[in-house]
């Protein structure tokens, strides 16, 4: 008997596959997680994977949590290790009282496992090798029993597995019998040898509602599709390659002239980040909705192509799904570590335009809205993702979509406007919000065009050195940047419960840990109000957040504190105001690192002085 | 200030082409290069071209990289829009905007230092993606704006006009371009207008990656002895492998390659090119023939020019990537939106 009391819990436990990368485990383990869902209850996985394609260690992650916290909790509550060479680490990393299945056809010592948990022995390589022949057929059936062996201990139901593998197989129907069968074998083994069910236990809910379970990089790419980008340029990089490959799919499925079957956008693997950026700049003037998608080294090979299109004033959307860096850093850990190499991408005086959604919802939606912003405000528009919500699935609201709504184009001047004489300045300031007109190549025989250049120009295109005009242009690019104030999307704030002295500022894949840790702070006796950031240029209820309360923390997931300082920068706020929680470690951010660090120096905060006795 | 407008007046008799535009129609604002540049001379081939083929001049998208040459495309078609983008990258900018848009033509102007340097991996990818396009090289081994430093194209054993010896092998764009498929090939002499404005015709009416490699003498840091790209070098060395002229009817090309004949090479848009070929050991449709006979030639320190490739079923990019008549940019929410029904789907899809 173990020397803790072993876990008791319904539908609120992390489960912890270790796997060897390249062993074909990922599909069970994914259908585990389905299955949950399928039973209704909330689950929230995340991949941890390797930047090689085979060999190294791989672990996928589910926490199942019926009261729907969807961030990373921390710790392991069952462990599966299936990898020689991360055992001594995986059993270290399991919560006392927590549970630890592993292969026992060779059985270890005592001395490999600890005393505070319970330990579950499964020969699974003796049943592979006594049930198959072929040594594919041995690896990846493995997987399918150990799933199977879960089923009996938490309870799970076998039959949405079942369901499960007849949808994974639909099409190659010849291989479902022998993974429902390898899930059998599985389960029969654990009821007729294990103790079961363990302390850990699925029972059916109703708690996942009309949720969708969807990755961040294929909801992006979906919200590129509804936004209306017809041309798409990018180069291969992890973690972003997913999303242009999902584009790829969703124009295949939703974009194809149903009569000439013919395709409504054009798609190009780019030979570089540069060539990549280059065309959609060069789709984007030309009047296509365009974008990229790569990740921080793509966005540092592009700094000068950005540069050119910010002062030329050309929309171009990309999306930067974050990794932890510096240089190739680490290529397959999430951080949120690009924001000021976005923020002021290339030489010069520059501002960018970010947008970050905290979900696959908000990847939809902010996919979309990107485009109508970068062609507004004729600039470009970075959407910023990172690994945690690009390449995990995550559960979400559904998407929705306004059938009403029509793409704002911005200010496009057309044939018949240029026509009627309407006078055509392409940097002319007409409205005073710092946005001129623009004209699509071709438009008018003898009037609108103009020559688009990097180098300094009038107000009418015209190439200059004077500085004067210099300026006068600099200035109007500042105040377009005044005008993005008000129409990226606004911050969200939600107060405590009662009222506050601290508040704390977040974004991005941060949220769903910041909506379980507030809770956590709250059970600490603490009260803080809360304001998440979904776009830059900040707007200016960030300076009234900040003024209104003594001490603000800005939580995000690099070394830097690159938000705070932006926040700094940008809003002219006293750093000594904004105290910095940071994350980089390559894990996504935990509800309990953040509750801890927050709640640790609220502690310090309200602790009073010891009375001094004589 | 190197931006300079044309005064409005010009006279009244001015020709005009069939779709009534006269040659000041085609004409952007004077050039600020170097007096007796090649580039204006290349920069007046064009305009001839455009007038002689009747183009709707606001119907072509100019795009250029950085340098002397990528200056020029303010030079010429005024009326059209012009893209002067960053050092070496206008192939990328100028496939991006035909994606947009199938229905311009597009006109890439780039130099050897652009093209042949940084941006030899972009002029080599735009090739071999068969983007529709006419790709003019303004070629003259020197780095112009920088005041004279060696290009990639410079010959080996060529001198700067500092008295440097270049050490380093020259790249042939010409002969990259054939292997990289572009289905149009050529070189010409920017001080040969009888030959160079027929090539751009013929180029322009090319449905499919059309290269055009002109020599272009820099008179201030290149055309002097020892260099081999000055004017007098490049007139004792120059090789013209045809004569060539352009009919702008939808006739059939005939394709014989005997001396002194006139051949016929079939255009994809439907126009006609007629070419009359002075060589008799010739073969425009040779791919291998034509990277053979450049190499011969420029082992005995000779410059072909002519039209060396044209490919007979040539495709573009557009054609590969299987997309619609109607150009991606005028395609609207209708078009493009799947809308809520979809998502919904879409949403249960993801249960």
């Amino acid at each position: 008997m173990p020397t803790a009391t072993p876990l008791s819990r319904v539908n609120d436990f992390v489960v912890r596959f270790a796997n060897v990368n390249g062993s074909g485990s990922a599909s069970a383990n994914e259908m585990f997680a389905r299955a949950i869902l399928r039973m209704g209850i909330p689950v929230a996985p995340r991949n941890i994977f390797p930047s090689n394609i085979q060999g190294l260690p791989t672990w996928y992650e589910v926490r199942v949590t019926e009261d729907g916290h969807l961030g990373a909790r921390g710790g392991t509550d069952l462990m599966v290790a299936m990898n020689p060479q991360t055992f001594d680490k995986d059993i270290a990393s399991i919560e006392p009282g927590g549970y630890l299945l592993y292969d026992s056809t060779k059985p270890y010592p005592a001395s490999k496992f600890r005393d505070d948990i319970t330990v579950i022995g499964v020969p699974l390589t003796a049943i592979c090798n006594r049930e198959y022949t072929d040594p594919r057929q041995r690896q990846l059936f493995k997987n399918i029993i150990y799933i199977g062996v879960l089923t009996a201990l938490l309870e799970m139901d076998v039959k949405a597995v079942e369901t499960l593998i007849a949808e994974q197989y639909k099409g190659k129907d010849k291989l479902i019998a022998p993974n429902v069968k390898a899930l059998h074998i599985g389960r029969d083994y654990a009821v007729l040898n294990l103790a079961h069910p363990i302390g850990l236990r699925l029972r059916k809910a109703d708690k996942v509602g009309n949720k969708i379970f969807v990755e961040g990089n294929a909801a992006a790419a979906l919200g590129a599709v509804y936004g209306g980008a017809t041309v798409c340029a990018w180069y291969p990089i992890t973690p972003s390659s997913s999303l242009a490959d999902a584009f790829t799919k969703w124009c295949a499925k939703y974009r194809v002239d149903p009569t000439t079957k013919k395709a409504k956008y054009a798609i190009v693997q780019a030979e570089d980040e540069l060539a990549s950026i280059g065309m959609v700049i060069g789709a984007a003037w030309n009047g296509a909705r365009a974008f990229t998608a790569t990740s921080g080294p793509g966005i540092s090979l592009m700094q000068e192509f950005i540069g050119l299109a910010y002062f030329a004033e050309i929309p171009a959307v990309i999306f930067n799904v974050q990794r932890a860096g510096p240089s190739t850093g680490m290529p397959t850990r999430t951080q949120q570590c690009d924001l000021i190499s976005c923020a002021y991408a290339s030489h010069g005086d520059t501002k960018h335009v970010m947008l970050f959604p905290e979900n696959p919802a908000e990847a939809f939606e902010m996919g979309a809205e990107a485009f109508d912003l970068a062609d507004r405000l004729q600039t470009p528009v970075f959407v910023m993702l990172d690994l945690e919500i690009g390449m995990n699935h995550h559960l979400t609201r559904p998407f929705q979509w306004d059938d009403n709504r029509t793409y704002d184009r911005g200010k496009v001047m057309t044939y018949e406007e240029l026509e009627a004489g309407k006078d055509f300045g392409r940097y002319l300031d007409v409205d005073g919000d710092g946005i001129p007109y623009r004209t699509y190549p071709g438009t008018h025989p003898t009037r609108g065009s103009f020559f688009t250049r990097g180098t300094s120009r009038d107000r009418y295109a015209k190439y200059t050195e004077e500085g004067g005009p210099y300026v006068d242009n600099m200035q109007r690019l500042l105040r377009k940047f005044e005008t993005a104030k008000d129409i990226v999307p606004k911050p969200l704030i939600a107060n405590a419960a009662k009222p506050s002295k601290y508040g704390v500022i977040y974004f991005g894949s941060t949220a769903p840990a910041m909506d379980e840790a507030i809770h956590m702070i709250e059970a600490r006796g603490h009260g803080i109000d809360r304001m998440r950031l979904r776009g830059f240029p900040f707007h200016s209820s960030v300076n009234s957040f900040v003024a209104d309360h003594d001490f603000v923390f800005v939580v995000e997931q690099n070394r830097d504190a690159q938000l705070r300082s932006l926040i700094v920068n940008e809003c002219g706020i006293d750093p000594v105001r904004l105290v910095p929680i940071l994350h980089f470690d390559g894990t996504p951010i935990t509800a309990r690192y953040i509750a801890k660090a927050i709640g640790d120096h609220l502690d310090q905060m309200t602790m009073k002085p010891a009375k001094v006795t004589s | 200030m190197t931006y300079l407008a044309k005064p409005k007046f010009h006279h009244p008799g001015l020709p005009k082409n069939e779709l009534g535009y006269t040659h000041r129609d085609y004409e952007g604002t004077i050039s600020t290069l170097c007096a007796g540049c090649g580039h204006d001379s290349i920069t007046a081939a064009i305009i001839q071209a455009c007038f002689e083929l009747a183009i709707e001049p606001h119907r072509v998208a100019k795009i250029s990289g950085i340098g002397c040459s990528s200056k020029t495309p303010t030079y010429f078609l005024g009326n059209s829009h012009g893209f002067n983008s960053v050092h070496g990258r206008m192939p990328s900018v100028l496939t991006g905007a035909n994606l947009a848009n199938r229905d311009l033509i597009y006109l890439g102007v780039s130099g050897d230092g652009d093209s042949a340097s940084i941006g030899l991996g972009q002029f080599a990818h735009c090739l071999r993606r068969g983007v529709n396009m006419t790709y003019i090289v303004e070629n003259n081994g020197v780095y112009g704006l920088t005041k004279g430093q060696f290009s990639a194209t410079a010959d080996r054993g060529s001198k700067s006009k500092r008295g440097v010896i270049n050490t380093d092998n020259s790249i042939d764009m010409v002969a990259m371009a054939l292997q990289l498929g572009a289905t149009f090939v050529a070189r010409s002499f920017s001080g040969d207008k009888e030959q160079l404005v027929p090539i751009i015709k013929a180029a322009i009416a090319h449905k499919g990656a059309a290269f055009l490699d002109v020599i272009s003498p820099c008179v201030a840091f290149n055309n002097h002895a020892g260099s081999t790209r000055s004017f007098d070098f490049v007139r004792e060395h120059n090789e013209a492998v045809n004569r060539l002229d352009f009919i702008s009817t939808r006739m059939p090309i005939e394709l014989k390659q005997e001396p002194g004949t006139v051949e016929i090479v079939e255009q994809h848009d439907g126009s006609t090119v007629a070419l009359r070929k002075l060589s008799a050991d010739y073969e425009i449709h040779d791919r291998s023939a034509a990277l053979g006979f450049l190499q011969h030639h420029s082992a005995k320190g000779q410059i072909v020019t002519g039209l060396l490739f044209v490919e007979k079923e040539a495709e573009d990019l557009h054609a590969h990537l299987h997309t619609v008549d109607k150009p991606l940019n005028a395609l609207g929410t209708a078009d493009l939106c799947p809308g809520q029904a979809a998502l919904d789907q879409f949403n249960a899809s993801m249960r």
